[in-house]
């Protein structure tokens, strides 16, 4: 499952929601990504996500099919949130449970490196001295996902 | 035919989206492209460096000069940076 939303997630609550009641699953990985106090050796105050509503949804359907294509999955979650984020809180979250964890933690690593890449999210920075800044894309974030190519 | 800025782009070019008629000359992407740079100087300097820019044909990306028959949606932006 897919969703984009403004409002914050609970983790904890989205993985018991995704196990519950499937006791096929024998192994559940998530990733959480959190807005950090810096950037580029900026200091940053807050953060807040542009995205392009339809076309994200729809590369991240495609991310999450290709992970369900490749890995014996169970089920998966990716949750993303756009608008305005404060240090701390929670961007992002990929959830995937499989019978195994090879699968599961190959897969949460897939979705996180194509996501990053791939779905129109753009973040802008809220520096401590006032400006704003829109994070550039980082060579490593593409090197990470060419490797599953 | 509905064109769409998102981050810097946006920002530079001082709007979200607009709505255009395509004049009959322009065919392909690369076309609309001169058309949009040949507006004024904002537009110029904001399309200046392609590499910069990604670009969405009906909420798909694309890499050529497509075809703009029938297209409904383009949208441009900045390598993106979510996660």
């Amino acid at each position: 499952m897919i969703i984009v939303q403004d409002a914050a997630f609970d983790t904890g609550a989205e993985i018991k929601r995704l196990t519950d009641n499937n006791t096929q699953i024998g192994a559940v990985v998530s990733f959480t990504g959190l807005v950090r106090d810096f950037n580029d050796g900026a200091n940053v105050q807050s953060l807040t996500l542009e995205h392009y509503p339809g076309m994200t949804e729809k590369e991240l359907e495609k991310i999450e099919a290709l992970a369900l294509n490749k890995w014996d999955l169970t089920d998966s979650l990716i949750i993303h949130r756009y608008g305005k984020m404060e240090l701390g809180e929670a961007i992002v979250l990929v959830v995937t449970a499989s019978a195994h964890r090879s699968d599961a933690f190959e897969a949460a690593a897939f979705l996180m490196d194509w996501l990053k890449t791939k779905a129109p999210f753009w973040k802008l920075e809220e520096n401590s001295s006032g400006s704003e800044n829109w994070v550039k894309e980082r060579s490593s974030d593409i090197d990470a996902a060419k490797k599953w190519d | 035919m509905k064109i769409l800025y998102f981050a810097w782009l946006r920002t530079q070019l001082g709007m979200a989206e607009e709505v255009i008629e395509l004049p009959e000359n322009i065919l392909k992407l690369e076309d609309l492209l001169e058309h949009l740079k040949a507006r004024n100087a904002v537009f110029e300097a904001a399309f200046s460096d392609m590499k910069v820019i990604r670009i969405a044909v009906d909420q798909e990306y694309v890499t050529d000069n497509v075809s703009l028959e029938g297209v409904q949606e383009i949208a441009f932006f900045p390598p993106v940076t979510g996660g």
